[in-house]
């Protein structure tokens, strides 16, 4: 397969998990820990998946989410969102900026892998 | 005769006495134990230095000369003083209220704070004065020379001792710098200065009663006796002149109020208006008693002294004659201290205008106000200079007038060019259509008619004036003569200069003041004056605050120092019931910030410095409304009513800021489980994904299967240490904790905190700024907890100070067993928005600040103060994130166990 | 100026019409400060007045003891003065509200 998997989330440990479990399935991974200049990484990137995190240093997950959006380059975009406080509203919210999947932390690592495969296959 | 170098000694130990003296009190009343300091009679020997040297040694000349008119100088002050309830009492109040710092302030603040006023009253106050120090100082050497003397076939030969002057001019310097220019508010100054003059006051009335009771019941036989012999010397030149007796009795009673250093003593260094009452009585009582003797000591020195002896020194010389040597030196020293006293109170009292109506507002001018910077130095410099400018002024005078006849004149010249001042300072207190315009034309022209009838005239003709003016008039116009203006001749040239300076002076400030209209500010502060007992709180100077807290706090530091304005701050904070160092910045406590300044730098400048900050909004229509209407005022101002009004106020203001905080506490619990649930999940996430990647993944190479258990390792740390927080809090926030006491010092404690939190950001060098010394004080309370506190504190400041050269300023203070430990970085601080809340749980500023530990630490810190009986506080507007951690030094308590490293290491690992 | 309502009045309007003792008192002790430099300036005035009918030899002694006598009187009912103001009740806080209102 080989496709491109743009991780964004700033805690380094969960970063390396998601890594390591993309990469033995067979995806190009990259990761970005900043939130403030996301959306310049992500155009540069180009990737054919987005993981976004939601709460970020300098620039909220949706705020991202809504811009990518917002831009018709990137509005197909699959983006799977995740997040750690795992309330109903963080879901609707998710939603409604037009979130392709979400899940929240912690999660399984076959969860994970099906939902990448499944966003990008569609 | 007494050996010269004797006298040279007991001089020396007198002052040597004086300093001692001096020092002890001001030691003492850093300490605050000067109850006794404050009374009543040290006030009124206090007032005392009106009785210069010119009083000490002249009066006697006087009465040789005049007969009885030597009285009118004290019968003026004995009548403002037995009638202080029309005037003394209203000046007194107002100058405490005002927080006046001089006669040119009060002048300036009455009139619209103008700082014109203030530097005409300035520059009048130095022209007159002046000369009055040369006569000080021509009265001490003279008094040297007398002992120095040589008896020859034609009386005594006296040396020429100018040097003499240029040490007592040095003397006096070095002391009223080092006691007159120790701290800056003049409402708290001068205790070690007051305390020297009323040794002095006693010195010199003691000096001449006892010469009086020597030459009453030692030479003369009595009082009758003496009363014989005033008869047997009557001579024509004694009668009365009523002119000059009224003029006289006139001039005195205005002197005492307008003298720079009377107004300083009178007005400004008053500690209790109370003390005024004792001192309408104590304070005539010695001037009676210091002019009881003059006349016998005269009469005496005429009949036994041989015919053309200075009568200036009848005093020193009737002892010396009849070989009273101990009585003569102790006369010296009166006279010594009379004149020292004058010169060292005249000298403050010039020194303080001089610095806030001239040097300062240059300065302010020159660099603009937001010239950083402790103003308090520039001040007490400005002042220390002006003290020396004085005294060099007063000597040069000294030395280029040769001390002639003209200085003798000089003290009556000087009454009069005082009592310029009189229409201005009438119109502040009584008359509310008083305004700048007159003021200020009425002063220049006193001013003016007063160099040129009086004081150049004094140097005699040809000196300064020539004498063909003198004879002619200016421009050979005839009726400006500078003796006989518009033809006038009044045969006595100062009540010439009087009538004529005051009566146009009155005038011009009449008319200005009915033809031109006050500014809004004078008319606020024209009602404050003359109805100071009607008002009890004031009318507002200032009607909208758009200031900022934080940026009137910086200034305030830079003029009161640190720990007072944050005092004064906190207070303020507290009155409006708001916690913390930041007042809303209403016009009540702008009012009140301001008058706090005006008491160390002047009423105009304290206004331009706030209004720099707040802008010029400053008097508001209702104002005005509320000034104008004086039914309306003194209904309003009806005290059981106001005071109820601020109460309401109060508890409004405090209930809406209850309900803020309410809300957002709402707001923070239920942000408080999402972050707990946020804080938990995210380890978990990792040890998760990690456990099953090692289950399923048989095939890891070891050093990664060895990584990845590390990682889930950390991560079930972290969760760990989450937890251990949250249990401390809320043992904490229970008051549950058990506290282990310790005795440690302060500065073991500091050391390590500081090795402890070296391991945070270890990247990162720190400058630590501290006082080793200041911080030697015994501890017995909770080392382990407070250790905790310190480290938590130490580690934020490397984690968040952003400065590219980091440094820590650790200030300690103790007082009454309270220890304050002050932690200041140089970062960019914490914006005013976050600092109410970073106390709270979860609390991180940014999102950056949640790489750190849980956001508890804060939290965790301000939870064992409590527990310790402290505090911590965040202090804004030191230049960076300054946090004030206070606590008793010591802490009656229990004993746990658990030990102290337990405690630092959580700490560490809760910074943030 | 139109004359003010004086706080005394005011004080009487809603008091009744007597004031009590101790006030009525208190408020002539307030007169009679205000009187004394007054009398005061009087009498040392006095001297100017006097014509030296009896020669200039005997005036000065006796103008001097007639002028320490005043002085010394002065100095005595001042103290005498201070002290009933001072112990008097309730001039502390609002003795001066008398001589407010634009006097």
């Amino acid at each position: 397969m080989g496709k491109h998997v743009l991780v964004i989330e700033d805690e380094p440990n969960i970063v390396a998990a998601i890594t390591f479990i993309l990469r033995r399935d067979g995806w190009q991974v990259s990761s970005h820990a900043s939130g403030s200049d996301a959306m310049q990484v992500i155009r540069d990137a180009a990737p054919d998946l987005l993981i976004l995190d939601v709460m970020l240093p300098g620039r909220s997950g949706y705020d991202i989410l809504r811009e990518l959006r917002g831009d018709p380059a990137t509005a197909d975009l699959p983006v799977l969102m995740l997040t750690a406080k795992g309330q109903s509203r963080d879901r609707q919210m998710a939603e409604a900026f037009g979130a392709s999947r979400f899940m929240s932390k912690p999660f399984s690592n076959t969860e994970v892998l099906a939902s990448v495969r499944e966003l990008v296959d569609t | 005769m007494v050996p010269f170098n004797l006298l040279l000694l007991a001089c020396l130990g007198y002052v040597v006495f004086l300093f001692l003296i001096a020092f002890l009190v001001e030691r003492r009343a850093e300490r605050r134990r000067i109850a006794w300091l404050s009374s009543p009679l040290i006030y009124t020997l206090s007032l005392s230095i009106y009785c210069t040297a010119w009083t000490f040694y002249g009066a006697v000349g006087y009465a040789v000369r005049s007969g009885l008119e030597f009285v009118t100088i004290y019968l003026g002050p004995t009548l403002v003083f037995v009638g202080w309830w029309w005037m003394l009492r209203k000046l007194v109040r107002i100058g405490k209220t005002q927080r006046v710092t001089s006669i040119a302030d009060m002048i300036s603040a009455r009139y619209g704070k103008s700082n014109a006023i203030g530097v005409i009253v300035t520059l009048l106050a130095v022209c007159a004065i002046t000369p009055y120090i040369a006569l000080q100082l021509q009265s001490i050497s003279l008094s040297f020379a007398v002992f120095a003397a040589t008896p020859s076939a034609e009386g005594l030969v006296l040396p020429d001792l100018g040097d003499t002057a240029i040490w007592v001019a040095a003397g006096l310097a070095i002391f009223t710098i080092l006691f007159g220019t120790r701290r800056l508010d003049a409402k708290e100054q001068h205790h070690g200065v007051v305390i020297a003059i009323a040794v002095e006051a006693v010195v010199k009335l003691l000096a001449l009663i006892a010469v009086g009771v020597f030459v009453v019941w030692g030479v003369a036989g009595g009082p009758a006796d003496i009363y014989a012999r005033i008869i047997a010397n009557e001579s024509p030149d004694w009668e009365v002149l009523p002119g000059r007796w009224a003029g006289l009795t006139f001039l005195a009673a205005v002197a005492i109020v307008t003298l720079p250093r009377m107004f300083q003593v009178l007005v400004v260094e008053n500690a209790d208006e109370r003390h005024l009452a004792t001192a309408s009585w104590a304070f005539p009582l010695y001037l009676f008693l210091i002019s009881l003797f003059v006349m016998p000591i005269a009469v005496v020195g005429l009949d036994i002294l041989p015919e053309g002896m200075n009568p200036d020194l009848f005093v020193l010389l009737v002892p010396l004659a009849l070989g009273q040597d101990e009585l003569a030196m102790l006369a010296f020293l009166g006279g010594f201290s009379a004149a020292t006293s004058m010169v060292i109170v005249a000298a403050i009292a010039l020194a303080t205008m001089a610095s806030n109506h001239i040097v300062v507002p240059l300065w302010l001018q020159l660099r603009g106000p937001e010239a950083s910077g402790d103003m308090r130095s520039l001040v007490l410099n400005a002042r220390r200079l002006s003290i020396l400018a004085v005294l060099c002024f007063g000597y040069v005078y000294y030395r280029v007038t040769g001390g002639g006849e003209a200085l003798a004149a000089m003290g009556l010249i000087a009454f009069v060019g005082m009592a310029q001042t009189l229409p201005a300072l009438m119109g502040a207190l009584f008359w509310r259509g008083a305004n700048r315009i007159g003021a200020g034309a009425g002063l220049v022209v006193g001013l003016v008619v007063w160099l040129y009838t009086l004081f150049l005239p004094s140097f005699g003709p040809d000196v300064l004036l020539s004498a063909q003016l003198m004879q002619e008039g200016l421009f050979g116009i005839g009726w400006l003569r500078p003796q006989a203006l518009y033809g006038v001749e009044i045969a006595d040239p100062l009540l010439h200069s009087l009538f004529w300076s005051l009566a146009l002076n009155t005038f011009a400030f009449c008319i200005g003041s009915v033809l031109t209209f006050p500014t809004p500010l004078e008319r606020v502060q024209g009602a404050q004056f003359v109805n100071v007992f009607d008002i009890q709180t004031g009318t507002r100077g200032w009607s909208r605050g758009a200031g900022e807290a934080e940026d009137l706090l910086v200034m305030a530091q830079r003029i009161l120092g640190a720990t007072e304005a944050q005092g004064f701050f906190q207070a303020e904070a507290m009155a409006q019931g708001k916690a913390g160092y930041l007042p809303d910045t209403t016009p009540d406590f702008l009012d009140r910030l301001e008058r706090r300044l005006a008491g160390s730098v002047g009423s105009a400048t304290a206004h331009a410095m706030i209004a720099q900050i707040v802008g010029g909004s400053m008097v508001s229509v209702e104002d005005l409304m509320a000034v104008a209407n004086e039914t309306a005022q003194i209904m309003e101002y009806s005290s059981q009513l106001e005071a109820k009004s601020e109460e309401l106020a109060r508890t409004a203001r405090q209930l809406r800021e209850a309900n803020e905080m309410l809300q957002k506490l709402s707001v923070q619990k239920d942000a408080f489980l999402s972050q707990i649930s946020h804080e938990l999940r995210t380890p978990m996430t990792s040890i998760r994904a990690f456990s099953e990647i090692l289950k399923e993944a048989g095939d890891l190479p070891p050093e990664d299967a060895s990584r990845y258990a590390g990682i889930i390792q950390d991560e079930a740390i972290r969760l760990t240490r989450l937890l251990d927080d949250l249990l401390d809090l809320s043992v904490l926030e229970a008051g549950r904790v058990q506290l282990k006491i310790e005795d440690s010092t302060l500065r073991t404690l500091i050391d390590r905190a500081l090795v402890a939190s070296g391991s945070v950001a270890p990247h990162r060098s720190f400058t630590i700024d501290r006082d080793a010394a200041a911080e030697d004080i015994a501890l017995r309370t909770d080392i382990g907890r407070l250790a905790q506190v310190f480290i938590n504190v130490l580690s934020n400041a490397r984690k968040y100070c952003d400065a590219e050269r980091p440094r820590m300023d650790i200030h300690v203070r103790e007082a009454g067993g309270m220890v304050t430990v002050d932690f200041v970085d140089n970062g960019s601080g914490i914006p005013k928005k976050s600092q109410a809340l970073i106390f709270e749980k979860f609390a991180r500023l940014t999102d950056q600040m949640q790489a750190g530990g849980a956001g508890l630490g804060l939290a965790i810190c301000r939870e064992i103060m409590h527990n310790l009986g402290g505090e911590i506080s965040y202090v804004p507007g030191q230049g960076g994130a300054a946090f004030r951690v206070s606590f008793p030094a010591v802490l009656p308590g229990e004993i746990t166990e658990g030990t102290a490293s337990d405690d630092e290491a959580r700490a560490v690992a809760q910074a943030g | 100026m139109s004359s003010p309502p004086r706080p005394g009045e005011a004080r009487g309007a809603r008091q009744p019409l007597f004031l009590a003792r101790e006030s009525f008192q208190r408020r002539r002790l307030m007169d009679a400060a205000r009187l004394l430099p007054l009398v005061g300036v009087f009498l040392l005035i006095l001297p100017i007045l006097w014509g030296g009918d009896e020669g200039p030899g005997a005036t000065t002694a006796r103008e001097g003891l007639y002028i320490f006598a005043v002085w010394l009187g002065l100095i005595v009912a001042a103290g005498v003065l201070s002290r009933l103001l001072s112990t008097a009740p309730g001039i502390g806080r609002d003795g001066g509200g008398e001589d407010g209102g634009g006097t």
